[in-house]
């Protein structure tokens, strides 16, 4: 109803000011979201957790001190210490960054992968979009755990592969979303007319598709944070992600489970650590689906 | 300038095919606005997705500023012939800024001069080169149509084929694009094919019309005729009496 | 009791901005209703879907209704309880939205909603006589064959055939009041001509209120006994229908000037001009 004339919103000299405009308005319909907000502050603390990491720290994650083995949590050791004396607290701070180093990883492998072969598929259909999706199918029907098991077997232990095995099997939902997106792209009004404007197919993938598939992308990216840092967890726990003596945060509690039942915290923190964590990618991923997604939104 | 031959549509193969557009031929002179006209399902807005290209499956013959739509160069026939499309809220990209959406089109073709070119268009259209960073949600519906006009005008087409182009808006907004596209029209010597459901604005708007359904022509009159009531067929004189 | 089926008062209906602040989407509005047609009409965003909606009870949950009257039959539909105003919309107001495809369950076959909403309406009628009574309302909706469209889903009917369907529903529970909004719009002109038909006849001869809310001067001209002329928020005018062409408030006027008729002046069509001064308020215009 409301009609924006420039003459009452003032009118706009460059591309950068209409992006800020659209940003500005973004963020405050986010900030509407408390829950969204408390989902956005726990992932800036990760950040700031990780990059500040040794400053923040109060020991050495990786020192010793045997006379201070399984100390409580206390003044000395706030969140206690684990079975060689380490602090658990600067473990987690620093085990931050590996977190994050591995979900960023995975991220930027496997959505642009999935975008990649989503939206080919979808736009061309017919043959290219049946043997896309069937190759999607298979690592689908695979359990993702026991793909990336078998992937590290190959590679062997370690962070990177640790990431590049999730990667294997983190890819295939983006293509499928992607897919699924393009599809409904592709037969709008504003495509065709983009067609007709002679534009070739992959500038109307990369340029008119792709930014719309982003959206969803990045819901779902968002959700699958905390699925990456579980199943990275997961690979620790098992001794198959990180090695000793990083401060994985799963490879952390696999250590604790020795001695659960009497230290509990060796294993409770970094296990509260991932929950919160998880929390938060999830919080942010809801209050981002409620903005972004093209099927919750309605026409302005 | 627009010739179309025994032109026939359809939609999926074998027993599921579906027959939009059957037999139809259609000639239209230049500077003249021809009108399709018809119920939802005569195929009248078919005949335009045809000449695009953006039907699957046809056959027969379109030419258009006597390049050919099937073997013709793809681009002399789009700087020959552009559509505007119904909705002008699912017409405009909604990522992009209006002064991008008008100036790809020349970006894609090589134009030179984009941004000046986009300028003009859109003082053409009545908006101002300060809407050029505007989105299209931030618009509203009639200011989208002028702005989807403007696209399809900026690869200076000879031939508007015009979808429905004002059915989606308000009579007030519909009578100001209206309008624009008759003054357009004149000052830049275009052809126009506009297929509408409604008789007053083809009427209006074009010189000669063809009244379609069922995915065929029922029968071509000229404004004259239409007004006069002398409709040859029993199915135009029923749709005129329920138009009135 | 003025016998009135409709009063309305002062109605406002408000939505919360970016900013935190309200802003006004009806602004004022008042009419009265009684067994007769009346119709609403306005350019989109004028308010005159909310203004229907409003009396339904069935507005967004982020709109501030509120009204100094807002009364359907004696009830107060602002301060009827739920439970009041759920029985009310399921036995005697009806409402007939633009598509049928969003009104009607995509996966329920056609003649079982409507036999649903028989048996919501009077739980003491029986299966079998509700299958009779949706069969002899289809065919009362000039369905040709309403023993197969009972049968069939929403999506195996066409837009005409899907909004009688839809009036069919509605009627079944013999409301005393029917809300159309934009019926006929999504339809051909020819179907829209039986449609309305039909309309009129069952609104006639069961003595019903109905409200029509359309874009359409022309059509609500015709159909309607009374035309009320909406813009941005506020009723502008109030006509008998076939005063309409000689209405007096500008903005009326300048509606039925800038649309092409088929026998009209191939000149430019003359553009509204909106004056500024339409918009302040005038707390309800006769």
């Amino acid at each position: 109803m409301a009609d924006l004339t420039p003459e009452q919103t003032g009118a706009r000299a460059s591309l950068a000011e209409a992006r800020w405009a659209e940003f500005k308005s973004f963020a405050k319909r986010f900030g509407r979201n408390r829950l969204g907000m408390i989902g956005f502050s726990i992932t800036v603390l990760l950040v700031v957790a990780a990059a500040l990491a040794p400053w923040l720290a109060t020991h050495d994650p990786y020192l010793p001190s045997l006379t201070a083995r399984l100390t409580p949590p206390g003044a000395e050791y706030w969140l206690g210490s684990d079975e060689l004396g380490r602090d658990i607290y600067s473990r987690i701070l620093h085990g931050a960054r590996l977190t994050l180093f591995i979900v960023l990883l995975v991220i930027v492998t496997s959505a642009p992968i999935g975008l990649l072969v989503g939206i080919t598929a979808g736009y061309f259909g017919g043959w290219t979009d049946r043997i896309f999706m069937r190759i999607t199918d298979v690592f689908l029907a695979i359990p993702k755990l026991l793909l990336a098991l078998a992937f590290v077997a190959v590679l062997g232990p370690g962070i990177v592969n640790a990431a590049l095995a999730i990667t294997l099997t983190a890819w295939p939902p983006y293509a499928r979303l992607a897919r699924a997106e393009t599809l409904m792209i592709r037969n709008s009004d504003y495509v065709a007319a983009i067609r007709l404007a002679g534009a070739s197919p992959l500038r109307i993938m990369v340029r008119h598709v792709a930014p719309l598939c982003l959206s969803s992308v990045i819901v779902r990216m968002t959700f699958d944070m905390a699925g990456i840092i579980l199943i990275a967890a997961g690979l620790g726990f098992i001794g198959l992600g990180a090695q000793p003596p990083l401060p994985e945060w799963g490879a952390m509690i696999a250590t604790g489970r020795k001695f659960i039942f009497d230290q509990w915290w060796v294993a409770a923190m970094p296990g509260l650590a991932i929950f919160i964590v998880c929390l938060g990618f999830n919080l942010l991923g809801d209050a981002l689906r409620d903005l972004l997604d093209p099927h919750l939104r309605q026409r302005p | 300038m627009i010739e179309i031959e025994n032109l026939n549509v359809w939609f999926g193969e074998g027993p599921d095919r579906v027959d939009a557009v059957k037999n139809v031929s259609i000639s239209v002179g230049e500077g003249e606005s021809f009108g399709l006209v018809g119920e939802s399902g005569s195929g009248k807005s078919t005949i335009l997705r045809a000449a695009m290209g953006l039907a699957p499956t046809w056959s027969g013959r379109i030419s258009i500023g006597g390049i050919d739509a099937r073997s013709g160069d793809r681009r002399q026939f789009l700087k020959t012939v552009q559509m505007v499309f119904q909705d002008p809220y699912a017409s405009l990209h909604p990522r992009y800024v209006i002064g991008e959406a008008i100036a790809e089109p020349m970006r894609i073709n090589k134009i030179p001069d984009s941004e000046a070119r986009t300028d003009r268009l859109l003082e053409a259209i009545g908006l101002t080169p300060a809407h050029r960073f505007r989105y299209p949600h931030e618009l509203s519906g009639g200011q989208r149509q002028r702005v989807a006009v403007a696209r399809a005008l900026s690869l200076d087409p000879k031939v508007l084929l015009l979808d429905e182009p004002t059915s989606a808006l308000d009579v007030s907004i519909q009578a100001e694009i209206l309008n624009l596209l008759n003054r357009l029209k004149k000052e830049l010597g275009l052809t126009f094919m506009i297929v509408s459901h409604d008789l007053a604005v083809v009427s209006y708007m074009c010189e000669r019309l063809a009244v379609m359904a069922h995915g065929e022509i029922v029968e071509v009159m000229d404004r004259e005729t239409l007004r006069s009531g002398e409709a040859k067929e029993q199915y135009t004189r029923d749709l005129i009496a329920a138009s009135v | 009791m003025t016998g009135k089926l409709v009063e309305i008062d002062d109605l406002r209906v408000a939505f919360r901005q970016e900013d935190g602040s309200y802003a006004e989407a009806v602004r004022g509005v008042g009419f009265t209703l009684g067994r007769e047609k009346l119709g609403i009409v306005g350019e989109s965003g004028s308010g005159k879907s909310l203004t229907g909606r409003s009396l339904m009870g069935i507005l967004p949950k982020t709109a501030r209704v509120s009204a100094r009257t807002l009364r359907f039959d004696g009830n107060d539909v602002l301060s009827a309880p739920a439970e009041t105003m759920r029985k009310l919309r399921g036995s005697r107001i009806g409402m007939i939205l633009q598509d049928p495809k969003y009104s009607l369950n995509p996966v329920m076959r056609v003649g079982r909603q409507i036999v649903e909403s028989i048996r919501a309406g009077d739980p003491k009628i029986g299966k079998t006589d509700a299958e009779k009574i949706a069969i002899d309302m289809l065919e009362a909706v000039q369905i040709r064959d309403p023993e197969r469209v009972f049968r069939a889903y929403p999506h195996e009917v066409s837009g005409g055939m899907g909004q009688r369907v839809m009036i069919a529903m509605m009627l079944v529970r013999e409301p005393d009041l029917l809300i159309a909004d934009e019926p006929t719009s999504a339809l051909d002109v020819t179907v829209q001509a039986r449609v309305l038909d039909i309309l009129d006849e069952l609104v006639t001869r069961r003595n019903m209120g109905l409200i029509f809310i359309s874009h359409d001067l022309g059509l609500v001209s015709r159909f309607c006994d009374r035309v009320i002329v909406m813009y941005a928020g506020q009723v502008v005018e109030e006509i008998a229908a076939k005063d309409l062409e000689n209405a007096t408030h500008p903005y009326t006027q300048g509606l039925l000037n800038c649309m092409p008729r088929i026998n009209g002046s191939l000149e430019p069509l003359p553009v509204l001009d909106r004056d500024p001064a339409w918009l302040a308020e005038t707390g309800g215009a006769k």
